[in-house]
């Protein structure tokens, strides 16, 4: 997992596009989305791992797991909401995107309403 | 399948669609070009869609959605 791979990939990305933006933009935008794809196919070994010790370390802290799991769909929704957002500007389709962005945070939010029903508990019981 | 051959795949493509369509151009048949170029973007968005598939299939694994 070093960083010269991933320079790589995107150098070679970037040539290519350029390339193909003149000639064939719509393989642009395609190939622009291989490279990101490639990407995080590479990290996701190591992504792995860290929600594995963030898991550990949250049952060492007696943290409920819920809650924890609850961060990470949140993290991966995001992740692809960005990550799909940003594809759509570069194909220069902004309003896409920030319709896309929209329904992406409607989701967390939805994900996040039992972490905040249990803070609403907590806090209530505590008065 | 070696990921950097996907990105080499889909520029070759590119790069002979953009070729055949200018030779095609020059031997006026303009609507075998516009053909061409649909197969173009149909074997592209093919490989493109494997990887999308794979990569919503990690994304799930990793992050439990």
């Amino acid at each position: 997992m070093d960083l010269g791979v991933f320079l790589g990939i995107v150098l070679l990305a970037v040539v290519f596009l350029s390339l193909l933006r003149q000639t064939r933009p719509e393989l642009a935008v395609l190939l622009s989305v291989a490279a990101g794809v490639i990407i995080f196919l590479r990290l996701i070994g190591p992504l792995q791992e860290l929600v594995r010790t963030f898991e550990f370390l949250a049952t060492q802290a007696q943290i409920n797991l819920v809650y924890l799991q609850i961060v990470f769909r949140v993290m991966g929704v995001a992740y692809l909401t960005g990550f799909t957002a940003q594809i759509c500007r570069d194909a220069g389709e902004g309003a896409l995107a920030l319709k896309l962005e929209m329904a992406g945070k409607v989701i967390i939010l939805f994900l996040a309403v039992p972490v905040l029903v249990a803070i609403l508990e907590s806090v209530l019981r505590m008065l | 399948m070696p990921d950097i051959n996907i990105i080499f795949k889909i520029a070759g493509v590119g790069i002979l669609i953009s070729i055949l369509n200018m030779v095609l151009k020059q031997a006026d048949k303009e609507e075998q070009a516009q053909m061409l170029t649909l197969v173009g973007v149909v074997v592209v968005l093919l490989l493109v869609i494997q990887l999308i598939q794979r990569l919503f299939h990690d994304v799930r694994a990793v992050f439990g959605l």
